[in-house]
């Protein structure tokens, strides 16, 4: 079943069209992630869905509930965790938690039990009761995402949920994410500029790019269109010319470079570093280091937009980092 | 439609700001307390009548409606503050009414008001105001309740028109002012030429603290019901508009 149905949803900005017409489905107990780099239409999307923002066109519901004409069913059936910080500091972090259950209707002894599962559940119990001013912005973070999914929500939309955070904390984040949608049969849509927390969280990733979703399918089928591995060389010397004289191998299929870098793209890369190396003392290739890796999204994303999707951020060193740091489990 | 659940913890959270917040609580009191013990005492030495009551008689009213009109008006920079912050939206994406919402602004703004100007009412008291008829002075609180609608409204249309504190800050200062002079509060307005006179019939706060004169001292300008049926058209109007502005604006996406 469809817990979210979009349909052509557009919305402009006098000439700007921030989305363009996007189109996706979300079924119940699903993670769903919309990514794409700052300025995509993520925000405006999700805004929509919320029904804080009125679309220009084009029609969605959020459990069977239209989110133009029925805004308060809508209202009642999810739960959000904004993008930038929504809570009130001068109340304490229960106070925060009390005030949004009186909100959403719970009698006192089910708000009582919820505050304090909620609360253990983000790791905040000794700090309840000290106001959110002297939160830490992990403390504030977890407050949130705490609150967004104390009065059960049958959807829960996460904007950006780690923007922010320490990977520690993030990492952190991801288990309750995570958590919530096995233990508690949520379904939750995220928005998200960081690769590798689409790539863990989610059953489908949509692309999104100037306002427009490129691709949309599970991590795994995204990364099987990219067709091999991927060896990246590091090379010495004239870059331009050892492209041209890497394209010339038959089982090379695709060849980008970036800095000093050069990424093929390569079946089976395991079984042929051995030939690259060879072929590239033959022709005067000056490989300084080969690094051999599967196919991220983040080279999906780049062969469907034709960028990296945080250019201003992200280097491959620090790519590189954050994938070694997933893979010994967040311990640096 | 009302949800008498979001009204009830939007004045929950009024009150537990103010009482956290010792330098708003102190800065609503220092203005009004000022100008009750300089004009007051100081200038009440010099003016020895006003109307066949001493000064100070005269001016305790104008005071307390001028303590409510800017605390009043100040609960309209909350508004501002919780778009800044986002606070706003975690109300919005509730299943709850913006005029429930509103209207549960108004009730925290009016009760902190209400804190503010009896205790500028008991300093008064202290200072030498006399109160003629104890039993009126439950009407004197009908009179103060509806000057803090009337500005609690006034701060909420502005706020959901104007989205930056300090462009909320000078409008205000552009009304409050005006209204004050005007208002016969501080000083008569007998002296003036006719067409000011006039401007102030239009006045509320007139209205509202000439009811403060005739129910604690004792004399006012006005018959009293007129003075209250006055206000109460004025708080209908506003509190309607503002409820109307409110549910109108957005959380600042």
């Amino acid at each position: 079943m469809d817990v979210i149905s979009v349909k052509g949803l557009t919305k402009k900005f006098g000439t700007l069209k921030a989305v363009d017409n996007i189109s996706f489905q979300v079924k119940e107990n699903e993670i769903f992630g919309l990514l794409g780099p700052n300025g995509a239409g993520k925000t405006t999307t999700i805004k929509m869905l919320i029904t804080l923002l009125t679309p220009t066109s084009g029609e969605a519901t959020i459990a069977g509930a239209d989110i133009r004409k029925d805004k308060r069913k809508v209202r009642d059936s999810i739960g959000v965790v904004f993008q930038d910080p929504s809570l009130d500091d001068q109340l304490t972090g229960r106070e925060n938690l009390e005030f949004h259950a009186i909100l959403y209707r719970m009698d006192k002894s089910k708000r009582k039990k919820k505050i304090q599962d909620v609360l253990k559940l983000v790791e905040l119990e000794d700090k309840a009761d000290i106001l959110v001013k002297n939160y830490s912005g992990g403390m504030k973070r977890r407050l949130e995402i705490g609150r967004g999914l104390m009065h059960e929500p049958s959807v829960i939309f996460l904007d950006e949920p780690t923007i922010g955070l320490d990977p520690q904390t993030r990492r952190h984040m991801w288990d309750y994410i995570q958590k919530l949608n096995t233990q508690h049969k949520t379904t939750l849509i995220l928005t998200t500029h960081y690769i590798e927390e689409a790539d863990y969280l989610c059953g489908r990733v949509a692309f999104i790019d100037h306002g427009k979703i490129v691709a949309l399918d599970t991590p795994n089928a995204l990364k099987e269109k990219m067709g091999g591995d991927i060896i990246t060389l590091k090379i010495k010397g004239d870059l331009g010319k050892d492209i041209k004289k890497l394209k010339g191998i038959s089982w090379v299929k695709a060849v980008s470079a970036h800095d000093d870098l050069i990424e093929l793209t390569v079946e089976k890369g395991n079984e042929r570093i051995s030939e690259i190396v060879m072929f590239a003392k033959k022709h005067g290739i000056a490989i300084s280091s080969v690094d051999l890796r599967k196919p991220s999204l983040e080279d999906v994303f780049i062969k469907y937009t034709g960028k990296t999707i945080r250019e201003e951020e992200g280097t491959w060193r620090d790519r590189l980092r954050v994938r070694h740091m997933l893979m010994t489990g967040g311990r640096r | 439609m009302m949800d008498t659940n979001a009204i009830y913890v939007l004045w929950l959270r009024e009150m537990k700001r103010f009482t956290r917040a010792k330098s708003r609580v102190i800065g609503i009191l220092v203005m009004p307390l000022f100008f009750l013990l300089g004009l007051g005492l100081g200038l009440g030495g010099l003016v020895s009548h006003v109307g066949g009551e001493s000064y100070l008689q005269f001016i305790v009213p104008g005071i307390i409606g001028m303590s409510l009109m800017s605390a009043s008006i100040a609960s309209g920079f909350s508004v501002i503050w919780d778009r800044e912050f986002g606070f706003l939206k975690e109300i919005m994406v509730t299943p709850n009414s913006m005029a429930s919402i509103a209207v549960g602004r108004m009730l925290g703004g009016t009760t902190t008001a209400m804190i503010s100007a009896t205790m500028v009412t008991i300093v008064s008291v202290l200072v030498g105001f006399q109160i003629h008829y104890s039993i009126m002075i439950l009407l004197a609180i009908v009179f103060m309740v509806l000057i803090a609608m009337t500005f609690i409204s006034l701060g909420l249309i502005l706020a959901s028109m104007i989205t930056d504190l300090q462009g909320f800050g000078m409008i205000t200062n552009f009304f409050t002012m005006p209204l004050l002079f005007l208002s016969n509060g501080l000083f008569p307005l007998s002296q003036f030429p006719k067409i000011v006179q006039y401007i102030s019939y239009f006045n509320p706060l007139g209205y509202g603290i000439d009811g403060i004169r005739g129910t604690l001292g004792g004399v006012s300008a006005f018959p009293l019901a007129l003075d209250l049926a006055a206000m109460v058209i004025v708080v209908v109007a506003m509190a309607s508009f503002a409820t109307y502005a409110f549910s109108k604006s957005e959380a600042g996406v």
